[in-house]
């Protein structure tokens, strides 16, 4: 025989080499990434209370421009999908821009029975109008209180940052806010390079921020990302926020259902079932 | 006898139009007290709902960015379904464990739940922003399967289908449709199986709405098991209100109730104590649970605290008692004292959740307008004017005809 037991592991190694080179080859990605959530990383130390952000936003979305002379704690409305406020820190002045967070797993968009309320692939939270029917249970499920409502409209809509998903960031270009920030305060990209870049600006300057990346565990993570000099409640941002995102909060009850809809039926026919005779049995004393 | 039925038909469906033209008109006195007080109110009630729909929702109510729902859905909606869930728990007596003591009441009381419903979750498209949106769930633009809201709504709707199909028998006897009225009731089991298995998962839905607002409301009213608790307290929420609505039914509507049901009226209503009892027993005691799982202590030595106390005290633990009390000691007055409490005992709760313990820690509170409340009173007058209307036609609380007698 040719063939001995050397040269037969030989064959039978290169074969098996070759089937699973070959294999592995085929189950490669092929060079198309998955896609991944944009959003915007929000750097309080440089930030300057321009506000030009507001202005760029009220451009872009077709809203009356913001006021020009502010009150403090200003919080989003119906009119303004973005605010800056000034906080007096630990650390001296410091800015804060309010928008739609645009969480990973949106409360507003499990809370929505008609889906208007719609996390795109690409990340940004919009709100589509031919299918809200204006119950604003979103208003009550945001943790951050960001959906706000027309209520001196007969036909009200609500109103949130959208990230310019439709004018901008579908088109491959950054949200008008992050354009017209002078002052490189606001950094488009996806989620994963943000806090790449949100973690080296804290590790190169340890001193200057707080080891904490506001978004990054936020209500099961959020779009939008913050670094800051001080801590966050000093910012007056909520920070009572749940670590977990916030459909998780429903999911016990809703994944009970379909067991309820199941066996409660079954239970109450065995029930009447097992009532029945003596049912007829009562009606029989009656006559 | 059968061959006689078509002919019978034939003639029924002639005078059909005629019969319902003279069963529009008002039958009874129409200056009583009720009329005079409700009659204006309605319309003025329907004026701002006008005004409602022309301005937006912000010109007749005080909700704001912060407080978007208010007291139509914390009101009319969640505590009004809770008051209908007596219709789901009397259905389950009777029809399912058999317990034909109570059958006389059945009629009236899936009449109010259905009204209830019809009524008070149609009073949410007084609070919809967008109404004419309303059937997109329904039709699939989109199913938003995620939402508890989603649930809720098609249960809502699901519902009323199955309470009208457990009604329906007296809407056949009343339009002498003998054949109908066959099939009708032979659909009631079913409908009723599938009624209590909706009620059990949307009335505990109504409290699964707030899951999502854990850091909104107060930490005493707040906990994971809202939906059991909601679920726990609409079987007497349920109950109370049978036991309230009975009693001024007999005064109201005395000449329609047959001798047998009057007498059998005192035995019902100590039988319902008793069941309320249990469940708030059950209830206390998950309401205590919940308070010592949350390490919720804390919070009893402040206002709010307080507030629960009274709650949870004099319209928990105070009615409990009374209903145990008048069960043994036969006391029908007894027992309306503490249906009443326990109504308001389950308005309280439901508010507290919804509006009171809502946003507690906002500087500005809100308080319903003068306008929200007209409404809300509206939807109810017009829910009793219907009622009353069905009540002087309809074999409801009198017996059925002689041709209807069950013969299975």
């Amino acid at each position: 025989m040719s063939i001995n037991r050397r040269s037969f592991f030989k064959v039978l190694g290169v074969t098996g080499a070759a089937l699973a080179t070959g294999e592995q080859l085929n189950a490669s990605p092929q060079n198309v990434p998955d896609k991944e959530f944009y959003g915007v990383l929000y750097d309080v130390n440089r930030c300057v209370g321009c506000r030009s952000c507001e202005y760029e936003c009220a451009t872009a979305n077709n809203l009356p421009e913001p006021p020009d002379d502010i009150e403090p704690d200003r919080k989003t409305d119906e009119k303004h999908r973005t605010v800056v406020n000034e906080h007096n820190t630990s650390k001296g002045v410091f800015y804060t821009k309010v928008q739609c967070m645009h969480c990973n797993e949106p409360a507003c968009v499990a809370a929505c029975l008609t889906q208007a309320m719609y996390k795109t692939k690409e990340g940004p939270v919009t709100w589509r109008g031919n299918k809200c029917m204006g119950c604003r249970y979103c208003m009550v499920s945001c943790p951050f209180d960001i959906p706000k409502f027309e209520y001196f409209s007969p036909n009200p809509k609500i109103e949130k940052c959208t990230m310019c998903f439709d004018n901008k960031v579908q088109n491959g270009e950054s949200p008008a806010c992050v354009t017209g920030c002078p002052n490189e305060a606001l950094m488009f990209g996806t989620r994963r390079e943000l806090i790449r870049e949100a973690r080296r600006r804290i590790a190169e300057q340890p001193d200057v921020y707080t080891d904490h990346i506001y978004g990054e565990h936020e209500a099961g993570g959020t779009g939008w990302l913050y670094i800051s000099p001080v801590p966050f409640e000093e910012l007056g941002m909520k920070t009572n926020i749940q670590k977990a995102s916030y459909p998780e909060l429903t999911k016990t009850f809703l994944y009970s259902v379909p067991t309820v809809f199941v066996l409660v039926p079954a239970l109450l026919a065995g029930i009447h079932q097992a009532t029945k005779k003596s049912h007829l049995k009562e009606e029989e004393d009656e006559n | 006898m059968r061959t006689n039925t078509p002919i019978a038909i034939e003639q029924e469906n002639k005078s059909t139009w005629k019969f319902l033209l003279s069963e529009l008109k008002p039958k009874g006195k129409i200056f009583t007290p009720f009329n005079i007080i409700s009659v204006p109110i309605i319309l003025a009630g329907l004026v701002i709902i006008v005004i409602r729909f022309w301005k937006g929702i912000g010109s007749v109510t005080n909700l704001t960015q912060d407080i978007p729902w208010g007291l139509w859905i914390g009101f009319d909606v969640v505590t009004g379904v809770a008051f209908a869930g007596g219709a789901y728990v009397i259905t389950f007596m009777v029809y399912i464990l058999n317990m034909r003591k109570y059958k006389s009441i059945v009629r009236v009381t899936v009449l109010n739940g259905f009204l209830a419903y019809v009524f008070y979750a149609g009073a949410l498209l007084l609070d919809l922003g967008r109404p004419w949106n309303v059937i997109n769930p329904i039709i699939g633009n989109n199913f938003g399967t995620n939402s508890v809201l989603f649930l809720v709504a098609w249960h809502f709707l699901l519902y009323m289908i199955a309470q009208l199909i457990e009604f329906s028998p007296a809407i056949a006897e009343w339009l002498g449709a003998r054949r109908i009225r066959g099939i009708l009731s032979g659909m009631t089991i079913a409908a009723v199986i599938f009624g209590i298995t909706l009620s059990m998962l949307h009335q505990s839905g109504l409290g699964a709405l707030y899951l999502m607002a854990q850091e909104k409301i107060h930490p005493l009213w707040y906990s994971e098991f809202i939906p059991i608790l909601f679920f726990v307290s609409s079987i007497f929420a349920g109950l109370s209100m049978v036991i309230f609505e009975g009693s001024i039914s007999h005064k109201v509507f005395f000449s329609q109730i047959s001798e047998k049901n009057h007498h059998a009226q005192k035995g019902i209503i100590l039988g319902l104590a008793k069941i309320c009892a249990g469940a708030m027993f059950v209830y206390f005691f998950l309401q205590v649970l919940v308070f010592i799982h949350d390490k919720n202590w804390v919070y009893i030595n402040t206002p709010m605290g307080y507030w629960f106390l009274l709650e949870m005290i004099g319209f928990v633990l105070v009615p409990l008692f009374l209903f145990y009390q008048s069960y043994r000691k036969n006391n029908v007055f007894m027992i309306r004292v503490a249906a009443i409490l326990t109504m308001l005992g389950v308005i309280l709760n439901r508010l507290n959740v919804t509006v009171i313990g809502f946003r507690w820690d906002m500087p500005v509170r809100y308080v319903p307008t003068w306008m929200e409340i007209v409404v809300t009173l509206t939807v109810i007058f017009v829910e009793i004017w219907i009622f009353r209307w069905v009540i002087n036609r309809m074999p409801v609380l009198r017996d059925a005809p002689a041709w209807a007698k069950d013969k299975h």
